[in-house]
């Protein structure tokens, strides 16, 4: 076995592996939100954004690969481990009391992690499978001013805006934990900076899905 | 002399023949339990009753009662070492708990712990992690330099003092989720990773002992922080953090 395969399936190497992929995602999360955001303000910004990400080589061939091996290595490793430590503790205990020493988020990414699946579901239903369609199958015309347009449309379904909603809600809990468990993770722990990293976390857990739902809402309400 | 009055309790304590009989939880009473007493003390006089009932007394683990050793080890009422922070299980006194309470007293709960019989799990898997790199080989031939005399950096020196004031009792395996050994491994791999004479095996000690623990069945550790709030000796996450850079420093560096 060579060390590398050694040391990314020992235990410390996964969790290394998950916290990477997962500081990825993170600043994916954020230039996703930025790009999102100039929707609400000005159309043609956003279409701007949206034409450029969707038609740069770097992006669509290099970056995009990363993200959809980082997204499904993620959700993968997320699974094998929880499976994994299932089978570490074969007897339950007849009581147990989690809440005495740790916050349900952290005992329960397993829960917030299925509910950001099943909405990647959709939202993969919903933009990028369309787009890929559109792009890479029909190879329809491009048109750079189409985006605005096709992203508010969506949000005028006011289920879709719940489940938009609710998901960012389990995003949030999710990334209560999982922000400064990465950095834990990665060794990243300094008694100078750790509370900083702390304090940046709750703000970027909250923020961030806070900003995804206001830019849904505001399409939704902008519509009526 | 106390005058505070007995306590009647009602317990349900995991019984197990041996490590192949399947257990159960079974209910016993006990009444005018002191609020003074131990809990040990509490377990010592259902014990009293069992055998005077011609009973199986419940077998648990016990040594120096003073909390030092570590060998106590009782999941109480849903927490390792029972509801006091801080604490063993036999530094806990009854006067945690209220008269007409119920109590559940489990063994530790993990695949690498098997339950030998009724309270008393094998912790050989912590046994052999330490096999794995838990030492430093020293020559006690006559020529060993006296340890005072390396100058070592004060905080560098409590820092592996505190990580070295694990008992081993493995209430962290037992309270993490995921039964995760994480805790234990990384406070032994600080305490030698802090000082002078843990360097010559720096990098074969922590892969060594990192691949004792995954092989031992212990869970992934998933930094609920569980196991710091619930270690009666207080041992930081800071040493799982110190571990996983020793463990990815020496994995690329090591020849």
């Amino acid at each position: 076995m060579s060390w590398l395969k050694q040391t990314f399936t020992s235990s410390i190497g996964r969790k290394y592996a998950m916290a990477l992929s997962a500081l990825f995602l993170i600043i994916f999360l954020l230039q996703h939100f930025a790009i999102n955001f100039t929707s609400v303000f000005s159309e043609k910004t956003f279409n701007e954004l949206s034409h450029f990400m969707g038609t740069n080589p770097l992006v669509q061939f290099a970056l995009q690969p990363v993200l959809i091996f980082g997204v499904v290595y993620h959700f993968v490793m997320g699974f094998v481990l929880e499976i994994k430590n299932n089978k570490a503790r074969n007897v339950k205990y007849a009581m147990n009391k989690g809440e005495a020493n740790s916050t349900w988020f952290s005992r329960n990414m397993i829960v917030s992690g299925l509910v950001i699946l099943a909405f990647l579901v959709v939202h993969f239903y919903d933009f990028w499978i369309p787009e890929i369609l559109h792009k890479y199958v029909e190879f329809a015309p491009e048109d750079p001013n189409r985006y605005w347009t096709e992203t508010v449309e969506k949000f005028h379904d006011p289920i879709r805006v719940g489940i938009y909603s609710l998901s960012f809600v389990l995003l949030s809990m999710h990334l209560l934990h999982g922000f400064q468990s990465a950095f834990q993770s990665v060794g990243a722990r300094h008694s100078k900076y750790t509370p900083l990293i702390a304090k940046i976390g709750k703000i970027y857990a909250i923020a961030i899905p806070a900003g995804f739902i206001f830019i849904a809402l505001y399409h939704h309400l902008n519509a009526l | 002399m106390s005058t505070t009055k007995g306590m009647n309790l009602t317990l349900k304590v995991w019984r197990q023949k041996n490590s192949q009989a399947q257990g159960s939880m079974e209910t016993y009473k006990v009444s005018d339990i002191s609020p003074d007493s131990s809990f040990l003390e509490m377990m010592d006089i259902l014990n009293e009753q069992l055998v005077g009932e011609n009973n199986e007394p419940v077998a648990f683990d016990h040594d120096c009662r003073e909390g030092i050793c570590g060998s106590c080890s009782m999941y109480i009422n849903g927490e390792a070492h029972g509801p006091v922070k801080g604490v063993t299980t036999c530094q806990l006194h009854m006067r945690s708990f209220k008269d007409g309470d119920t109590i559940y007293i489990e063994p530790w709960r993990a695949k690498a712990f098997p339950v030998i019989k009724d309270l008393v799990v094998d912790r050989g898997a912590f046994d052999r992690v330490m096999a794995a790199g838990g030492f430093i080989s020293v020559n006690t031939s006559g020529n060993t330099q006296d340890a005072n005399a390396i100058p070592i950096q004060k905080e560098n020196a409590d820092k592996a003092m505190d990580a070295a004031t694990c008992i081993g009792c493995g209430a962290c395996v037992a309270t993490c989720k995921n039964a995760s050994a994480m805790l234990f491994v990384s406070a032994k791999v600080s305490q030698f990773a802090l000082l002078p004479q843990g360097q010559v095996e720096r990098q074969e000690r922590v892969l060594n002992m990192v691949k004792q623990m995954d092989e031992e069945g212990f869970g992934n550790c998933s930094n609920t922080g569980a196991c710091e709030v619930e270690c009666p000796k207080g041992i930081s996450l800071e040493n799982i953090a110190r571990m996983n850079r020793e463990y990815m420093s020496a994995s690329i560096s090591a020849e």
